[in-house]
């Protein structure tokens, strides 16, 4: 997918997406030469074909994590189904520190179990490539927006 | 008309990103399939031949010759390789690196979807918008099963056994993902009816040039467990002429017995809990066969 402005016969860059959470996308595109923008609205049918290929417009902010669309997409999973390494008394990889404030521990903590580990890293990984050390709710709103994680 | 530049006329990457990323979804998923030293797929085109059970029972038979065994569900909707295995409700441990699958009592990795679901009783559903489901359903269960391969950390095996569920259209999503695919079994029973679903399959999979493809009839005879006498459960040799004018190799002839579909229902697969029975015999000379071909391959 490509968007070409007419004016100027150049490709348009991907400026921004949007998930306003009624299953809606929006992306915008901008062109360098004269920046007009135009913006690519989806309903939610082509939504849903989109992240059915398990890719996001725009690219990736943050890896892909393991079994990502199973988890965000499926519906009745179970509850206690992954447990952690730790839990399993195998040593979790290393990572870099990014402390969670009481908040949004707590706010993690109505996360879903089924999604709920898969849903820390991401966080983590956002706050990280932001340059950010602590997760609040603050923080975690603003990678839901960015992000498009729904629900989450 | 006014002249617009086509798609592949404007050289630039896609600024929307989807390729790329499909493309890395790929070199994932060879990455993670590049420790596994043999991919079998097991399938057949026709429902109801007893595909899900050959797979538990043959993934036992290689564990036992002492190789390294993975089984992966790829009947979304009809999951039984975790109960076939007795894995079910046991825990996935989350690391980001990928997905560690539970381990049967033969020391087989297993994934399957009904690991994942909370009720057992509950049909395969995506969280998803009311309508159009026919448009994007197809690509979720394709890339649900990607992900099956591609985040699960299979580690090093010597084989990778893959349980395809039924109708062709299945066996040409798992031929995109596994181009690479190394063997492929083709379970039928002898009735006519199988021979000529079953036959579409076998064609399908030598047009995709599967390096190796054989035929596993299942349900050839049943033998009386009172007197030892054999009797036809189908009129016909459907297998057998399937393999004749297909000239697939017909590896195994498996007896019906009905203690393969109890003890394999109870996780316990027939080969280990009674080796010397009839059909344990012909999924063992089976195991010694796809070994075989490995060793060579």
């Amino acid at each position: 997918m490509k968007f070409l402005c007419l004016a100027c016969d150049d490709v348009m860059d991907f400026a921004d997406r949007q998930l306003p959470g009624d299953g809606t996308l929006a992306a915008i595109f901008t062109c360098a030469s004269c920046k007009h923008e135009v913006a690519m609205l989806t309903n939610p049918m082509e939504t849903q074909l989109v992240s059915s290929l398990g890719v996001k417009i725009g690219g990736r902010e943050v890896p892909a994590q393991p079994l990502e669309m199973v988890r965000s997409s499926l519906e009745g999973g179970r509850e206690e189904v992954f447990a952690a390494a730790e839990e399993q008394g195998r040593p979790a990889r290393r990572r870099q520190s990014v402390v969670w404030s009481p908040e949004a521990i707590d706010r993690l903590g109505k996360v879903p179990g089924f999604v709920r580990g898969m849903v820390k890293r991401i966080y983590t990984d956002w706050a990280k490539d932001q340059g950010l050390a602590e997760i609040t709710p603050q923080v975690m709103d603003r990678a839901r927006t960015e992000l498009g994680l729904e629900g989450m | 008309m006014r002249k617009i530049r086509t798609y592949r006329e404007v050289a630039s990457g896609t600024e929307s990103q989807l390729l790329e990323q499909v493309t890395a979804q790929q070199e994932r998923l060879e990455e993670r399939l590049s420790e596994v030293r043999t991919i079998v797929a097991v399938g057949s085109g026709k429902g109801g031949v007893g595909k899900s059970a050959i797979t538990a029972n043959l993934a036992v038979a290689l564990a036992r010759r002492g190789l390294s065994v993975g089984a992966v569900d790829a009947d979304l909707n009809g999951p039984s390789l975790s109960r076939m295995l007795q894995v079910s409700g046991a825990r996935l441990v989350d690391r980001a690196e990928g997905i560690e699958p539970p381990v049967s009592p033969h020391g087989v990795r297993v994934m399957s979807m009904e690991l994942l679901q909370r009720d057992e009783d509950a049909p395969l559903r995506w969280r998803q918008p009311a309508t159009g489901g026919f448009v994007w359903q197809s690509a979720m269960e394709t890339g649900a099963l990607r992900e099956f391969l591609s985040d699960v950390v299979w580690g090093k095996l010597d084989v990778l056994l893959v349980d395809v569920p039924p109708g062709t259209d299945k066996i040409a999503r798992l031929l995109e993902l596994l181009p690479n695919l190394d063997q492929m079994l083709i379970v039928t029973i002898p009735s006519e009816t199988a021979r000529f679903v079953v036959s579409k399959a076998v064609r399908m999979a030598r047009e995709a040039r599967v390096p190796i493809v054989a035929l596993v009839a299942n349900m050839t005879e049943h033998v009386c467990t009172c007197c030892g006498q054999t009797s036809r459960l189908f009129e016909g040799d459907g297998a057998r002429r399937l393999a004749a004018e297909s000239a697939v190799p017909l590896w195994a002839e498996v007896p019906f017995d009905a203690r393969l579909g109890a003890s394999t229902d109870v996780g316990v697969p027939l080969v280990s809990e009674d080796p010397g029975a009839s059909c344990s015999r012909a999924l063992l000379a089976l195991s010694e066969r796809v070994a075989a071909a490995i060793e060579e391959g």
